[in-house]
């Protein structure tokens, strides 16, 4: 497809050559690091992939999409966008031996934009995945004492009961958003630095610090317990939910099919996007990793195992979630239930043990045709499994509020506790292995820091500032620029980069070239699928979703959930619209990575343009001084 | 006891006024009850209704709810308002029972132990129960929920405050790993550095060595050495 390639001058001057790449791999010279062993590679990379999207956001896409019909999309999509991007990104990365700027400047100029879109959208997400890092340090520190502090309500000042706003919504809701997080009502009162938070906040960036000091030398040690470790707290959680009650309600609800869902256009969209994202591609972050890698690595078989292995992660999170959940709604239904018949003993004065769980209907029933005013005064709640089931059941108020309230139910809950905040500490902590990397390289390779730095003080630079700037999120109102951040600076220009990276591969480095790079690598070419894949199939998917999300986002108006206690719905969220200047943020974080692109390629083409000439008289002048030098010398010697 | 009264006011006063006391005595019989009938009624102003749950706190091992159950709930108040008041002697017959239903459930009065008509105020009930009530709950192995007086809310039990919150004892545990880390690897990369440089001068002072004495490719080469060129070859070094 020799036609609609662009023409590409000068590529071989920029990337080393199959004869040199065959040397560096010989002699073993170059200042690069390298992987210990494959082991370490794969558990990078697993762990990047494997992050908290596979625990809190797939298992509700999976039940609110038909549960067992969600399947077939993800598979399909999975196959068609996952594994192609990952093959690409692992491939171009082992060829180019760069991190995500040195390869795309490398390619062409004028896609260095691509790199620092990358660079961009790392750090914009590293920003705020480290502060849930601090919240989830917050409640595993909060995890050894014997009655867990959000299981009950505090007792007010006088004593004379418990707090107002914990009695009207619940003791777990309480602790997260007033205990935890001090929240304020709206976006506008920022309500100061809370200085729990503050200090969870520092240590998480410590501890970070720690394990990406030297890059892969200490984070491949460390990978050997941050991905192992969320598999084996996953099985025990699994053993213990399945000795629970109610367990199987959840795994039913989990995984009950219902194939209307797949006429919906949004179940294919949601498919798409959240193997997309929990691929973590686009990131500059897997390049990086894959670059360290021997040149003759099998990038093709990487690439399948750990699709594979991502996908399957995600499937056994979602059944060990919901065997927890389907146990804590089978909690709150039995309370339900109870709650109700005591109080229809209570009015009645009717014998305990007359009414129970079996025949609550038929009582009820027959009680309301005799009584009907009595009944209408008693507000009877509504007890529902169904509804119990898919409470909450998404993001940080999956990890905080419902499986926290579910853990409070089972017997030993600090024990519990704890290793829930373990393994979502791991699996956080490796994708943010995965995301600094994608910091830290592309600033070496722009020469942001003097060469004389050691590792560990670009490292070192690097934390102290994020960790301060990400100090907006530790205020009252941290939640909210959290989810903002979240919704468009991690979203949209991934998709951009991604869409950009595959067109820039294959057609202004040339699927050909590319062909015979992984034939060089691997030992074969590519076969048919890859080929189909990466030229049209998965840039049309990534093209769909891009124009979707993008039509969606900009036609609804931003509105964020507030916990405020005065509003009229108390314990439900209240919904508010972001004040206007929230807008400049939302360009600034969807805007300049995503348009970093185009603007770095007219930067750059008008640097060129303009500087072309004098370029050429500053080389001439640099050989004269040169040949004065050299006349100087020999005249001191005579 | 009717009968010794009987006969007694029969020995005592003859059979007429034996008569007019044993007539006056059976209305008291009589009217005492409906008296007490009266001082203790549903939605009694100085009365309390109890609730009782016996399935619910002891589940298998409950016993049955009978006569004998009342008469020590009865003697258990009375317990209570002696023990409160310490002065007043009261008795079971003080403690008035009635709307007895299957629930179990049942309202009180209580009668002062010198005018059986008097009954002792609401506050005054609620203030000797409150005294009593754990030795009033542990008596029927029940507990504050299972055994329930409406209107008398059970205290809240103090909260233990500790002196250091517990999170920052394991805070102070992580954060002191982790400094010794990071002052492990500062170190560490600080030895490396030094080693690094070492190693250097060492093999720097070997070249020197090596030229000074002439010695190219390990052989000896005989002859003086200029050093006037060694000294150019590291200036013009660009």
């Amino acid at each position: 497809m020799r036609c609609l390639q662009v023409s590409n001058q000068d590529l071989e001057e920029r990337i080393p050559s199959y004869e040199e790449l065959e040397k560096l791999e010989n002699e073993e010279a170059g200042d690069r690091p390298k992987w210990d062993n494959k082991a370490q590679y794969m558990l990078t990379i697993v762990g990047f992939c494997v992050g908290l999207g596979n625990v809190w956001r797939f298992p509700y896409l999976c039940q609110s999409h038909g549960g067992g019909a969600f399947m077939i999309p993800f598979l399909i999509l999975l196959v068609l966008e996952g594994v192609p991007l990952l093959h690409l990104e692992f491939a171009i990365g082992q060829r180019l031996r760069k991190g995500s700027v040195g390869v795309w400047s490398a390619i062409h100029p004028y896609l260095t934009g691509i790199g620092i879109g990358s660079m961009c959208v790392s750090f914009l997400v590293s920003l705020y995945y480290n502060t849930i890092m601090a919240w989830v340090m917050w409640y595993f520190f909060n995890s050894f004492q014997e009655t867990l502090p959000w299981s009950q309500c505090p007792v007010n000042a006088n004593m004379t009961g418990l707090v107002s706003e914990c009695e009207r919504s619940s003791p777990v809701d309480y602790y997260w958003y007033r205990e935890t997080l001090n929240t304020t009502p709206d976006i506008d009162n920022t309500g100061g630095l809370q200085w729990w938070m503050v200090l969870c906040h520092v240590s998480a960036w410590a501890l970070l610090f720690i394990c990406i000091s030297r890059g892969i030398e200490t984070t491949g040690k460390a990978v050997y317990i941050t991905s192992t470790l969320p598999y084996a707290v996953l099985t025990i959680f699994l053993i213990r939910g399945l000795t629970l009650k109610g367990s199987l309600n959840g795994v039913k609800f989990l995984f009950t099919p219902d194939m209307n869902e797949l006429m919906n256009p949004t179940t294919w969209l949601d498919a798409g996007a959240q193997v997309f994202y929990s691929f973590s591609l686009a990131f500059g972050g897997l390049l990086s990793f894959s670059s360290y890698n021997s040149v003759h690595n099998n990038c093709e078989q990487d690439a399948v195992i750990i699709s594979i292995v991502n996908g399957a992660t995600a499937v056994y999170a979602a059944t060990v979630i919901y065997t927890i959940i389907g146990f804590r709604a089978t909690e709150k239904f039995d309370d339900c239930i109870s709650g109700n018949i005591l109080t229809l003993l209570n009015t009645f004065d009717l014998p305990e043990g007359n009414v129970t769980e079996n025949n609550y209907d038929q009582v009820l029933h027959s009680l309301n045709g005799t009584y009907p005013e009595v009944i209408q005064g008693l507000n009877l709640k509504t007890c529902d499994l169904n509804s119990f089931l898919s409470e909450g059941v998404e993001g940080t108020g999956l990890a905080f509020i419902v499986f926290t309230e579910a853990i409070t139910k089972m017997p030993v809950s600090p024990v519990w506790s704890v290793l829930f905040f373990i393994m979502l500490f791991c699996l956080g902590l490796s994708s943010m292995f995965g995301n600094i990397e994608g910091v830290l390289v592309p600033l070496q390779d722009l020469g942001v820091f003097p060469k004389s730095w050691p590792k560990e003080a670009i490292a070192g630079t690097t934390c102290v500032l994020c960790c301060l700037v990400g100090l907006i999120f530790v205020q009252g109102s941290g939640n909210y620029w959290l989810s903002l951040f979240d919704s468009y600076g991690g979203s949209i220009p991934l998709l951009i980069i991604a869409f950009c990276e595959m067109v820039g591969v294959v057609y202004l480095y040339g699927i050909d070239r590319f062909n015979d790079d992984i034939e060089f690598m691997i030992g074969h070419k590519p076969n048919l699928f890859w080929q189909i894949t990466w030229r049209f199939v998965s840039p049309a998917i990534m093209f769909v979703i891009f124009v979707f999300y993008f039509i969606t986002k900009v036609q609804e108006t931003p509105m964020y959930k507030a916990w405020n206690p005065e509003s009229e719905n108390f314990p439900t969220l209240e919904e508010k619209e972001y004040p206007s200047w929230i807008f400049a943020i939302i360009f600034i974080l969807a805007g300049i990575p995503g348009l970093s692109v185009p603007l770095t390629a007219i930067y750059k083409c008008l640097r060129n343009r303009c500087c072309k000439k004098d370029n050429e008289f500053k080389q001439d002048d640099l050989n004269t001084i040169i040949y004065l030098i050299h006349l100087v010398i020999l005249f001191k010697r005579i | 006891m009717i009968s010794y009264v009987f006969w007694g006011s029969l020995a005592l006063s003859g059979i007429k006024e034996g008569m007019l006391v044993w007539i006056l005595f059976l209305l008291c019989q009589v009217g005492a009850p409906a008296l007490a009938q009266d001082l203790c009624q549903r939605d009694a102003p100085n009365g309390y209704k109890v609730r009782i749950s016996l399935k619910t706190a002891l589940g298998e091992d409950a016993y049955e709810w009978n006569q004998s159950e009342m008469f020590f709930f009865q003697a258990t108040m009375a317990f209570a308002m002696r023990r409160h008041f310490q002065m007043e002697t009261y008795n079971v017959d003080n403690i008035i029972l009635c709307v007895q239903t299957s629930r179990v459930s049942f309202w009180f009065v209580v009668t002062s132990p010198d005018n059986t008509t008097m009954l002792i105020p609401k506050a005054d009930v609620e203030k000797a129960v409150r005294m009593s009530r754990h030795r009033i709950n542990n008596a029927f192995l029940l507990s504050d929920r299972t055994l329930e007086f409406l209107g008398i809310y059970p205290t809240l039990a103090a909260p233990v405050n500790p002196d250091t919150p517990p999170w920052l004892i394991v805070f102070g545990v992580v954060i002191g790993a982790v400094c010794v880390g990071i002052i492990a690897l500062l170190i560490s990369s600080l030895l490396q550095k030094r080693r690094k440089e070492k190693g250097m001068t060492e093999d720097g002072q070997d070249e020197e060595d090596m030229q000074v004495k002439g010695v190219e490719n390990g052989i000896n080469l005989d002859g003086t050495y200029n050093r006037g060129f060694t000294d150019d070859d590291r200036f013009t070094k660009l």
